[in-house]
């Protein structure tokens, strides 16, 4: 599938997003968060601002984006709409949540519940986002058990990471919070491997003999294309790439999504003030880099039978 | 309100409904289709020319624009159907590339450099060019044409001028074809003949990528395989109609010959032969000399009359026209002057019966396991024998003897370029008829059929006019400049032997060049030799780029400069295309067409109708679009031309314009005989004479009134046996078609090639030069025999291993199709095909890049392997790659890129053996020999470019070709055609 | 609405069936497809850098090429391939807006451009790449089985047919209802044994494809005509045979 930009951007800043408001949704009422104005504000900008860019740029993604709010309607088939719709709806209990956290200070009662409600709307968009992919079957790479953890796991510890990084300006030291982070970061590598243990070792059911209902003979391949040139249906989902250039962004996206951020995670449960938070915002910086290759290769890795039709020979 | 308005929510209009129902509707949007709009304003017929196969369409038009081209059901050629190019004429009529003006060039030639100019002057400098070169020596000249479907016209033209240099294509394309069967049946493959469709129990096409008659052959296979009929498909590559034969039998190219004559030999052992059809329709008979050294041997035994002799049972001779005569087959005679002779039969059956023809002599060089070849010849005698078929219908034979039934053999052939191309191909073709006559399928039920306006004599009547004392200052030749020689004293040669023509056809070079050899004028031309010429004036024929041998050389003479004068050595070039193809260029003067959509044609009688065995017809074009440039049908441009130079067919005694109204006028009043015009459909004042009456002034309203053909179905009594079948010819008699109703008798042992030979042998008052006399000797066998091609016989066989052709693609046509947008998308470049395991073996894989390498030159090219090729051959698409700069196609399209010819390792002339430099074509016909080419392959070195080589410089273009639209919103009748940027519609959201 | 209609008993389901047996490959069906669709329901079929490189644009019926088996018993195979209108269609269903929809009376799956907001997500959820995107339009478009052609009362009866129908040269093509058993389509998918395409997918294709039949080779019954009749020797004892044979013409 081809990787376009916008949709990996979109996928991982709305991830990171949802998933650092659902962590506050969660983390204020709870009352695990700085008593903070200022790392309330920051916090919740940060998450609304990754959310809406997210969803954003997928917006610019559509051909008639002045249409997108037809987007809504049709949630009752559609995972699309679904996430558009939880998307929009957890903006309602997060506006009341952080107006009430943010001006009012409020942290339990009706403001701590709306937090609570909205973290769950946020974790349900999440859950949306992976099922969109998860459900498409001409996907091999994206219909599996592994996409929705996925999108779960990378989500909240991309969100885990941000927080770790914010909070530094208002208290000195987060052990727990940076234990959790850099478990929940293990975690989501450990989906990842999983997941590309996965992808690795199987296929696709579909072949280009089921594809062309051909076989009998012997072996079927393509001989001709219907057009020299490369049309909408290659572009979009023919695009192909080296198993070796993969194995490299692998090993890339293993160690700047992953490992430093994990082991950044567990410096920080040491180093405390200025040091931890320069430390943590590496973390951040080399986790974004890090899941942007990752969720790049979750585009460039997924094959579509429609190339069956064009000299795959599986997918 | 159209559905694409209907919008649930947000829109103004439906603000009066009620929340709910908007909300429902966003919820449960639902679109209101229109499954009934108004499909055209206004539906006309004419004839297709996205090729020329001439099928029949309906132009549907709406709102001003082409909404739709479909096929015409009634049609006799296509009936409904059409192909892809077909279907894809609206981008042609909005191609890019179309010319908009006349052009002078002001460049050097080939540079693209032109000044637009009027029609006034276009049309008087070309009288201005041609008036002195008719007033001394017409012969200066050279009128060639590609492809032309108003032959009958610019022949007539060509001739009126006096100039013996016209031709048009079919010397580079499929004269051997042509001539083998005019010579053999007076009817042949290509468009003058196809097999019985409906009837057929098995049919083996040979070397058939696509051919003329594309839709047919299509409908026709369809058919074939639905009703259980076995289609063979004898072609090096398995693609097209090969692809859906039961059994491909991948021939080694070239040898086809030799499986013919082994199929035939398999025939003889088994004594397969169908004597009786023998003994009525052909001169298996006929007595044929055998006197060694004499004058007149190999010829036939004759009477005093003239009439060729046979052997009667009881050992008296006869003459061959003698109704009922009992003749022997085998056996010699003795003439009158106690010389030898034997029947023609006897001679075939001794050659073929040879062992060198058997299946396992053959099997080797044909790529064709000899259990294989013998497998094919049972199945066919099998079908032929055991599975006869017989129709119900009485018909009387030239004799007029009554024949209860028509029986027939249904097993057909068919055949083209892949047996013609070759410098074997008019004896290969030649033993293919033979074949087909011994297993007497010719023209009966289930076999194969001519096609009307044939069977004509064979070979029929008129001689190539233009012999050096025909050709006179200010007067038009006796006749037209092509024709069938029959003898040395028909060839167009001085008196030293020596070509009179440019092309050196019906010259010892190519005796039986019967349609010119197009592909050696420009060399010629440029060499002076035979002599230089003043003008080359040519019409729709890409001589700079596809249909060239050698094009890079080509090229070069078209611009090449007499180093004392500094004048081109081509003098003048006067070019009428309809669009900026590679040839426009190279013209000084260029005479822009219409499109077939804006103007009148006529696919007539005189050239190549749209007649089928079913019955002669012809057929129309008529203009559906007026032109949106400065352009005008050529044929009008010639029609007044030809009155300015005041050529006597085209004026009236009194010197006025003979056609003022143009070609229409041409086509309704022209008479080329008394009463025989262009068109055959509703002659005479009425409209009530079929084939042969007066001028009728009404007559293209009555084609346009009938989907713009007319088709004159012959009664059930003249559908077969024509050649032999009273009714039948004398229908044709009274139509115009043939001039006698006399039988045509199968020529299974070719007099005329005999009469060559002998000159060759030093007989007769015309003969060739030393020179020529071994190859003569050698080629014009009476009978069909196989001879290894030319340039495979001449170089290196192991350093060349492979054979190399081209096919046509189904959805392409040679160059036309580059700049159609949609046609373009499917073949945008192309690539070289080798077999799976010959690639492997060279250590290729698909998407390599390769030189290709012949004799003459090389190319790179990327290439694709497959397995359905024969192991020994590579093949492309032909006409796919293009010249930069050409057809108005940006300069990195892949068709410059990526696309490539092979033609440019096609040599127009033979290697050289020391001797004479013979062109690259048949020794009979001249027939270029574009498949005998062998190349090898090789990887390109790391690191190369991956772009096609030879490429030459960008040819630029005359500022008035239209600018190309960086985004094609084709909607008929909606101006969306040439809006740049974005047409999102705003409307609805 | 992106929701499937619910399949009624006897429900109508127009589709095509497609002989690979029979297909040359001539594009005939690809271009008045293209031709008919430009100006039609979902026109303009835009074309982009059409005289340029790479040119590419929507088509709604491509014709693919394979070769089935190895050597010199490979076949080659045209295979045109347009929207199946599949039965369970996750074209329909992923749809966002309801733009993409299957039609409850005659199967027939669309895209309402009015609505559709180009999100592409449709085409990703086909697995036979039936679905195209107009870059220029930013909506999705595909094959309508020619709805503005099979309905149409300004066309006489015979001509209502899709056009990729009407065109093909050798009638490799059929349109009509194979919802109802008895039609000549269903009957014909049923002498021919006609396939899906990926059925493991579960989109149940209502476009059927006739495999190609194995190649009469050698012809049945085998012959037995040829039995060499010539005695041995030399081909002047051959000749013999016919010495007495008086033939009249
Ligand atoms: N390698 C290789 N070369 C081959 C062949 C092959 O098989 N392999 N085939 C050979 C054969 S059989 C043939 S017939 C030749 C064909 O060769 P040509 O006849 O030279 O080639 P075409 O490409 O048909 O181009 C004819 C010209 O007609 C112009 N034209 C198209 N429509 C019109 C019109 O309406 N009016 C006018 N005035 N001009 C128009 C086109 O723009 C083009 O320039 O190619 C030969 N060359
Ligand atoms: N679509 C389309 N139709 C056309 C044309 C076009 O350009 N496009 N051109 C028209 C013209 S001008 C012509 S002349 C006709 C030509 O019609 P065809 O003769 O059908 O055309 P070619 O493509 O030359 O086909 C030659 C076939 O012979 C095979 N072949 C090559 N060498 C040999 C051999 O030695 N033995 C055998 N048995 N087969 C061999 C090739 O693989 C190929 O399949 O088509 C006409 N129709
Ligand atoms: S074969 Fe195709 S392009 Fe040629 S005349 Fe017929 S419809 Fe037109
Ligand atoms: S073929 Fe593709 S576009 Fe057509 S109905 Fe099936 S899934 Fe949808
Ligand atoms: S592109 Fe259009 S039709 Fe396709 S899913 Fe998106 S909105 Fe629906
Ligand atoms: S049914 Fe109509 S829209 Fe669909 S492929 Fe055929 S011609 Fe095109
Ligand atoms: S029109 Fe018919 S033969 Fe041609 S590609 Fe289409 S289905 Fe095949
Ligand atoms: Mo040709």
């Amino acid at each position: 599938m081809h990787p376009a930009r916008s949709i990996v951007f979109f996928t991982t800043a709305s991830g990171a997003g949802f998933a650092l408001l659902m962590l506050l949704g969660l983390g204020v009422p709870l009352g695990l968060l700085p008593d903070s104005g200022g790392f309330a504000f920051a916090a919740l900008a940060a998450a609304i601002a990754l959310a809406a860019a997210g969803l954003g740029s997928s917006v610019l993604h559509l051909g008639r984006p002045e249409r997108a709010w037809r987007a809504f309607s049709q949630w009752r088939s559609s995972w699309l709409s679904r996430e558009g719709v939880f998307a929009v709806l957890t903006f309602v209990p997060t506006a009341v949540f952080g107006i009430g956290w943010v001006f009012f200070g409020a942290s339990g009662g009706l403001v701590g519940l709306f937090g609570v409600i909205a973290a769950a709307l946020a974790a349900v968009t999440v859950y949306c986002t992976g099922m969109i992919y998860a459900s498409l079957k001409p996907i091999h790479q994206w219909h599996n058990a592994w996409v929705v953890p996925g999108y779960l796991a990378l989500g909240s510890m991309s969100g885990l990471l941000i927080l770790d990084f914010l909070i530094r300006f208002w208290v000195v030291r987060a052990t727990g919070l940076a234990i959790f982070t850099a478990a929940v970061t293990l975690i989501a590598w450990w989906i990842k491997e999983r997941y590309w243990l996965f992808i690795d070792t199987s296929s696709a059911p579909s072949t280009v003999a089921s594809a062309t209902a051909l076989g009998r003979r012997g072996r079927v391949r393509s001989f001709e294309t219907p057009h020299t040139q490369d049309n909408y249906l290659l572009n979009e989902m023919g695009f192909q790439i080296g198993r070796r250039h993969a194995r490299g962004l692998r090993r890339i996206a293993r160690l700047s999504g992953f490992l430093l951020p994990a082991l950044g995670s567990v410096v920080t449960a040491i180093v405390a003030g200025a040091p931890g938070a320069v430390i943590a915002g590496l973390a951040v910086v080399s986790a974004a880099f890090g899941l942007l290759i990752e969720r790049w290769l979750f585009f460039a890795e997924a094959k579509h039978t429609v190339t069956l039709y064009y000299g795959a020979d599986a997918v | 309100m159209s559905s694409r308005d209907y919008v649930a929510f947000g829109s103004g209009r439906l603000e009066a409904r009620g929340f709910l129902d908007r909300l429902r509707a966003y919820f449960s949007p639902s679109e209101d289709v229109d499954t009934s709009p108004k499909v055209a304003d206004e539906v006309k017929y004419t004839t297709c020319y996205m090729c020329a196969c001439r099928c029949g369409i309906k132009v549907h038009l709406k709102d001003g624009g082409i909404r739709y081209i479909e096929g015409n059901r009634d049609h006799p050629v296509n009936r409904g159907v059409i192909c892809g190019k077909g279907a894809s004429g609206i981008m042609q009529q909005h191609s890019p590339a179309k010319l908009k003006k006349p052009l002078r060039r002001v460049g050097e030639r080939g540079a693209g450099e032109f000044r637009e100019i009027e029609w006034d002057e276009a049309i008087a400098t070309a009288v201005d060019w041609l008036s002195p070169i008719r007033a001394t020596d017409p012969k200066k000249l050279a009128f060639f044409t590609g492809r032309d479907q108003s032959q009958s016209l610019t022949g007539y033209w060509a001739a009126q001028f006096g100039t013996p240099n016209f031709a048009a294509h079919g010397g580079f394309c499929s004269v051997n074809m042509a001539a083998a069967g005019m010579y053999t049946l007076g009817g042949s493959f290509w468009e003058f003949g196809e097999p019985d469709w409906e009837r057929t129990r098995y049919l083996m096409m040979f070397g058939v990528a696509e051919d003329h008659d594309s839709n047919p052959i299509k409908i026709g296979l369809s058919g074939l395989r639905r009703r259980g009929a076995k289609f063979v498909s004898v072609n090096p590559v398995r693609t097209g109609y090969s692809a859906i034969a039961d059994e491909w039998v991948g021939v080694r190219p070239g040898t086809d010959g030799l499986l013919v004559l082994a199929l035939i030999h398999e025939l003889f052992v088994a004594d397969w032969i169908d004597l009786d059809y023998l003994a009525r329709y052909t001169n298996a008979a006929w007595l044929v000399i055998q006197a060694p050294g004499a004058a007149d041997d190999g010829l036939f035994a004759r009477d005093e009359a003239g009439n060729p002799l046979v052997l009667e049972a009881s050992g008296t001779l006869a003459s061959a026209t003698t109704v009922g005569v009992a003749t022997r087959f085998v056996g010699e005679a003795e003439l009158p002057d106690g010389r030898r002779a034997v029947p023609v039969f006897q001679l075939i059956a001794e050659r073929y019966l040879d062992d060198r023809y058997a299946p396992e002599a053959v099997a080797e060089a044909c790529g064709i396991p000899a259990a294989t070849i013998r497998r094919l010849a049972a199945e066919i005698a099998e079908v032929a024998f055991k599975e006869e078929i017989e129709l119900p219908v009485a018909w009387t034979d030239w004799a007029g003897r009554q024949h209860q039934t028509m029986r027939g053999r249904p097993v057909s052939f068919h055949a083209m370029r892949g047996i013609s191309a070759h410098s074997n191909g008019f004896q290969t073709c030649r033993a293919l008829h033979l074949l087909q006559i011994l297993l007497g399928t010719i023209d009966v039920p289930g076999g194969w059929r001519y096609k009307s306006p044939h069977p004509k004599p064979a070979p029929p009547g008129p001689k190539p006019a233009g012999k050096p004392d025909q050709v006179v200052a200010g007067k038009p030749l006796p006749g037209i400049p092509l024709g069938y020689p029959m003898s040395p004293e028909d060839l167009i040669i001085d008196a030293e032997g020596r070509p009179a023509r440019i092309d050196k056809a019906f010259s010892w070079d190519a005796p039986i060049a019967a349609h010119g050899m197009m592909h050696m004028v420009i060399a010629n031309a440029a060499n002076g030799d035979p002599y230089p010429i003043d003008t080359l004036f040519m019409y729709m024929a890409n001589m700079a780029w596809n249909s060239a041998m050698n094009t890079a050389e080509t090229m070069r003479m078209l611009t090449d400069k007499d180093p004392t004068s500094g004048e081109y050595r081509i003098p003048r070039i006067i070019y009428a295309d309809a669009y900026y193809s590679e040839t426009v260029a190279y013209a000084d003067l260029v005479l822009p067409d219409t499109t077939y959509l804006e103007r009148w044609d006529c696919i007539s009688l005189l050239d190549r109708p749209i007649g089928g065995a079913d019955g002669p017809a012809d057929a129309i074009r008529q203009p559906i679009v007026e032109p949106d440039r400065d352009v005008r049908p050529f044929q009008d441009v010639l029609i007044e031309i030809g009155a300015r130079l005041e050529l006597p067919g085209f004026i009236t005694p009194e010197g006025e314009p003979r056609y003022p109204g143009g070609y229409p006028d041409y086509i309704i009043n022209h008479e080329r005989r008394p009463g025989v015009g262009p068109l055959a459909g509703w002659r005479g004042l009425d409209g009530d004479q079929p084939g042969r009456g007066a001028p009728n002034p009404h007559q293209l309203e009555r084609y346009i009134a009938n989907g713009c053909f007319w088709k004159h179905p012959l009664p059930d009594d003249q559908l077969y046996f024509k050649h032999a079948n009273k009714a039948y010819l004398e229908t044709a008699v009274t139509m115009g078609l043939i001039d006698r109703a006399e039988p045509i008798v199968l020529q299974l042992y070719v007099e005329p090639l005999q009469r060559f030979r002998l000159a060759a042998q030093g007989h007769g008052a015309v003969q060739p030069p030393a020179a020529h006399r071994e190859r003569i000797a050698a080629y014009f066998d009476p009978l069909p025999f196989w001879y290894m091609p030319f340039e495979e016989a001449r170089i290196d066989r192991e350093a060349f291993p492979l054979h190399a052709v081209t096919q046509r693609p189904m959805q392409m046509y040679h160059s036309w199709h580059s700049q159609n947008a949609w046609l373009r998308q499917i073949l945008g470049f192309n690539r070289l095909f080798v077999n799976r395991t010959t690639g492997r073996a060279l250590g290729l894989e698909t998407d390599d890049w390769v030189w290709v390498t012949s004799h003459h030159g090389r190319i790179r090219v990327p290439i694709r392997l497959m397995d359905g090729v024969n192991r020994n051959t590579v093949w492309t698409w032909n006409a796919i790659g293009k010249r930069a700069g050409a057809w108005n196609l940006a300069p990195d399209s892949p068709e410059f890129r990526k696309g490539f010819l092979l033609n440019h390792l096609i040599s127009e002339l033979l290697p050289s053996d020391g001797g004479y430099h013979y062109s690259n074509a048949d020794p009979i016909t001249g027939q270029a020999a574009w498949y005998d080419l062998r190349v090898r392959i090789e990887r390109v070195a790391p690191g190369e470019r991956d772009q096609t080589a030879p490429s030459f410089g960008v040819i630029g273009h005359p500022g008035s070709l239209a600018r190309p639209p960086g985004i094609l919103r084709y909607f008929a009748g909606r101006d969306r055609l040439d809006r740049q940027g974005s047409s999102r519609r705003g409307s609805s959201a | 609405m992106t929701s499937l209609p619910a399949s009624r008993p006897g429900q109508k389901k127009f589709g095509l069936v497609i002989d690979l047996d029979i297909c040359v490959g001539c594009h005939a069906c690809a271009t008045a497809c293209k031709e008919w669709n430009a100006s039609g329901h979902m026109g303009p079929l835009t074309d982009f850098s059409p005289y340029g490189d790479d040119a590419w644009g929507v088509w709604f019926n491509r014709i693919h090429s394979f070769e089935e088996g190895e050597g010199d018993g490979a076949r080659t195979i045209h295979f045109p391939k347009s929207c199946l209108h599949c039965e369970e269609p996750a074209c329909v269903t992923v749809c966002p807006t309801g733009a993409s929809y299957k039609r409850a009376e005659d199967g027939i799956v669309l895209v309402n451009e009015a609505i559709c907001i180009g999100c592409k997500l449709c085409s990703w959820a086909c697995p036979y790449g039936a679905r195209e995107f107009d870059a220029d339009q930013g909506v999705m478009k595909k094959c309508t089985l020619c709805i503005d052609r099979i309905y149409n009362e300004h066309l006489a009866e015979a001509d209502r047919q899709p056009a990729c129908v009407m065109v093909c040269p050798v009638n490799a093509r059929h349109f009509g209802d194979l919802g109802d058993p008895e039609s000549p389509v269903s009957a014909l998918v049923a002498e021919r044994r006609g396939r899906d395409l990926m059925p493991e997918l579960g989109y149940r294709p209502v476009n059927k494809y006739l495999p190609p039949r194995p190649g009469r080779m050698p012809r049945t019954p085998p012959p037995d005509a040829v039995q060499p009749a010539a005695p041995a020797g030399s081909s002047g004892d051959k000749l013999l045979r016919w010495l007495d044979r008086l033939l009249s013409r």
